[in-house]
């Protein structure tokens, strides 16, 4: 069991979880495959949309709405979805919120529990909370009831076992299910099927996450593909729901964009298999559907993240995963590296948002700031920025936001005296022409004039940067006569050289 | 038109012909350039790593020196994008945010000056060959620098433009974030050799010389024929081969 593919790694340890990864072929062909396949999906799709940019600025138009008066619209919601016969719970944090959920399962009795797809109960470790009073309950969304058999965590928001091929989990199946071995998908899904279908006619309550709220109905909606999150909230008599504050939305006419948005982001699809819209409980003995509908709002760090004017846009994230997708470095060492519940682009930005900065402050750093991330994004969150704001408050915090027996944070202090003196320096003109100079000489040993090749041990300790840049590429020498040494003699004149 | 130009650090030290390109090509579309040798760097390596401070006082020196001139030329899509980046530098003050502003817009990436400002995209340049455009992350996605350059290369005389696969794929340069996790860089920068080679061409041009030394560092390590141009290189190129 390595860090790279099966998430044991923390957020503390990025680097070496990457380095992991990066030493996965499988994993690595994996997530090559998602980023093409879903990427041209998305793109055929989001052609289907109308006009894109349109939709996008008028999603992130109603969600800075919501944000502005998130309270308001979030007590609407509360009374609306309580007049409709849902019971509506609040919760602070995480262990506030498992507890309400151990609550609720206590009184009535409940044990037997299903679970669809969600990332609010993957944020609150709902199921170690659960199992801690020894109750199990079972993921029902393939990907996430195979990495539940598996012991591992979702590796991608959307599509949670993205880091395990057929092979790998024809064996699961195998070891689990009393099945031959196979890599063939029908079987492995009608296996799935029959296993889950039993569970779902004997649970007592179904838990599952919500992707839109809607104040003016006390709606919930819950998108997907495979009909297990309908039957977890209809078939069991108690149904309940985990819902971030933020993913409240004013009218059920505001589902007109989001719908549109969302299933194209995430899957590449114009709208998933199922869309189940809830509204409270069922109304009459012979209805269909739950006796008992929960739902409980969670804050766990958002009403804080609210507070800041920068930051509140990640509030605004639909968790389409499309930036995950997007993103170059996600494609490489997947998402487990980021040990965080949330990973990629938006996992760097929420995570250490949720969790401090103190042992995630190699997320902000994971990224090339290429900005694939915020073109993707269908609600325009300015992701890059958000890192760099996150980056900002690293630096100033330094060293303490990192934890002192790790070497990256050791060497914080020399990064930014070398930063200080670059400032100093290089905003004084005389003094950047001299550190040139004085370049130029030290460079010689090592370039001859020629590019650098890799360099030794002694010169990568001294020169970690050039250690780091070297192990894998050349470097160029600097040049024996700088841009302005040649304006200064003669290019200046007019005329050509 | 009179024009300053900012060289940027990395082409005044490292790749100085990148900058008398630049000049050739700008005394050709008829401009008086200039070059103040005040000028050091835009102090987006600093920004981009969180030190904000640091970054603020090359800010402040470059806005100094720039700010009178008519139109600002820059050989970089990165260097440009942090010139517009300069005014989040002074949330709380007033007075250096409206400098930076009034400086950021007049200031222009090399390629989309030529072609959207001075409306010239024939410079008489000659190249024998086929070559691939990198279309580099802040030119492209901070810029919107897509369609000037492909233009500006198709007048090339003798340059033949292929795409490569996922031409607007990161290189994985990203500044410090090259040095801070070398190994995720160079697999980025993998697949974008992958690319390049499988385009067949005689060189990748592109438009920052940043992600040209990520680009060209693996190349020469992989000991691969293809060589990489800066945009103005091949506009000012004046031989068949050059």
């Amino acid at each position: 069991v390595t860090a790279g593919g099966s998430g044991t790694g923390t957020a503390e340890t990025f680097d070496a979880n990457a380095r992991e990864a990066l030493a996965n072929p499988q994993l690595r062909a994996a997530l090559r495959n998602l980023a093409t396949v879903i990427g041209d999906r998305r793109e055929a799709a989001i052609s289907s949309a109308g006009d894109w940019e349109d939709l996008r600025a008028r999603a992130r138009a109603i969600k800075d709405e919501i944000l502005a008066h998130l309270d308001t619209y979030l007590e609407d919601f509360a009374v609306n979805a309580a007049r409709a016969g849902a019971e509506v719970h609040w919760a602070r944090d995480g262990a506030e919120a498992c507890q309400v959920v151990l609550r609720i399962l206590a009184q009535q009795g409940a044990t037997r529990i299903v679970k669809s797809k969600s990332m609010a109960t993957e944020e609150i470790h709902l199921n170690k909370a659960l199992e801690a009073e020894g109750l199990l309950p079972v993921e029902t969304d393939l990907g996430e009831w195979i990495i539940q058999l598996a012991h591992e965590t979702p590796s991608h928001i959307v599509v949670p076992a993205i880091h395990k091929s057929r092979k790998q989990i024809g064996e699961l199946f195998a070891k689990h299910l009393s099945m031959e071995p196979t890599d063939d998908v029908a079987a492995l899904t009608s296996a799935a099927r029959r296993s889950l279908r039993d569970r779902f006619a004997d649970a007592d309550a179904g838990i599952s996450g919500v992707n839109f709220g809607v104040a003016e109905t006390g709606t919930i909606l819950i998108l997907e593909n495979e009909g297990n999150a309908r039957l977890t909230t209809s078939i069991p008599r108690i149904h309940i729901a985990v819902m971030g504050i933020e993913k409240v939305i004013p009218r059920l006419a505001d589902l007109d964009v989001f719908l549109k948005l969302l299933p194209r982001s995430g899957t590449g699809q114009r709208l998933t298999a199922y869309q189940s819209l809830i509204t409270g409980t069922k109304r009459s003995s012979r209805d269909e559907g739950p006796e008992e509908v929960h739902i409980l709002l969670l804050d766990n760090g958002r009403s804080g993240m609210l507070e800041q004017p920068v930051r509140r846009q990640s509030l605004a994230c639909i968790r389409c995963g499309a930036c995950l997708n997007a993103c170059p470095v996600y494609q490489q060492v997947g998402g487990h590296a980021y040990g965080s519940v949330y990973p990629g682009p938006i996992g760097a930005v929420i995570t250490p948002q949720l969790e401090g900065l103190k042992r995630t402050s190699q997320l902000p750093f994971a990224s090339s700031l290429c900005g694939a991330c915020r073109d993707v994004c269908p609600v325009k969150i300015d992701i890059p920025a958000l890192l760099l704001d996150l980056r900002a408050e690293v630096v100033a915090g330094s060293p303490k936001s990192a934890p002192p027996e790790r070497d990256r944070a050791k060497r914080r202090p020399i990064e930014a005296l070398i930063f200080g003196l670059y400032a100093f320096a290089w905003s004084r003109p005389r003094l950047y022409e001299w550190s040139m100079r004085m370049a130029r000489l030290l460079q010689w040993p090592a370039t001859r004039g020629g590019w650098i090749g890799k360099v030794g041990r002694v010169t990568a300790w001294l020169a970690p940067p050039l250690g780091a840049w070297t192990a894998g590429r050349d470097a160029p020498p600097l040049a024996s006569h700088s841009f302005r040494d040649q304006w200064r003699h003669g290019l200046s004149g007019n005329g050509e050289r | 038109m009179r024009v300053s130009l900012f060289v940027t650090c990395l082409v005044d030290q490292i790749w100085p012909s990148i900058g008398t390109s630049a000049v050739q090509v700008l005394r050709r579309a008829g401009c008086d350039v200039s070059f103040d040798a005040r000028q050091t760097c835009c102090g987006q390596p600093a920004f981009n790593t969180g030190y904000r401070k640091d970054a603020q006082a090359l800010g402040r020196h470059w806005i100094g020196i720039f700010e009178e001139a008519e139109a600002v030329v820059c050989p970089s899509g990165s260097c440009t994008a942090m010139v517009h980046h300069l005014p989040e530098l002074f949330p709380d003050d007033e007075a250096w945010r409206s400098r930076a502003q009034g400086v950021a817009e007049r200031t222009h990436e090399l390629g989309s000056f030529l072609v959207n400002v001075l409306r010239v995209d024939d410079f008489g340049a000659k190249f024998e060959g086929r070559v691939t455009w990198h279309d580099a992350c802040h030119g492209l996605r901070d810029l919107g620098i897509k369609s000037e350059p492909r233009r500006l290369i198709a007048r090339v005389q003798g340059a033949e433009l292929v795409e490569m696969p996922n031409a607007e794929a990161c290189c994985g340069f990203g500044g410090t974030f090259s040095v801070k996790y070398p190994e995720i860089s160079v697999a980025i920068l993998d697949e974008k050799i992958a690319a390049i080679e499988q385009a067949r061409v005689k060189a990748v041009v592109s438009g920052d010389a940043s992600c040209l030394m990520q680009i060209g560092g693996r190349l020469r390590r992989n000991r691969s024929a293809v060589r990489t141009l800066h945009l103005a290189e091949l506009l000012a190129a004046r031989e068949a081969g050059a």
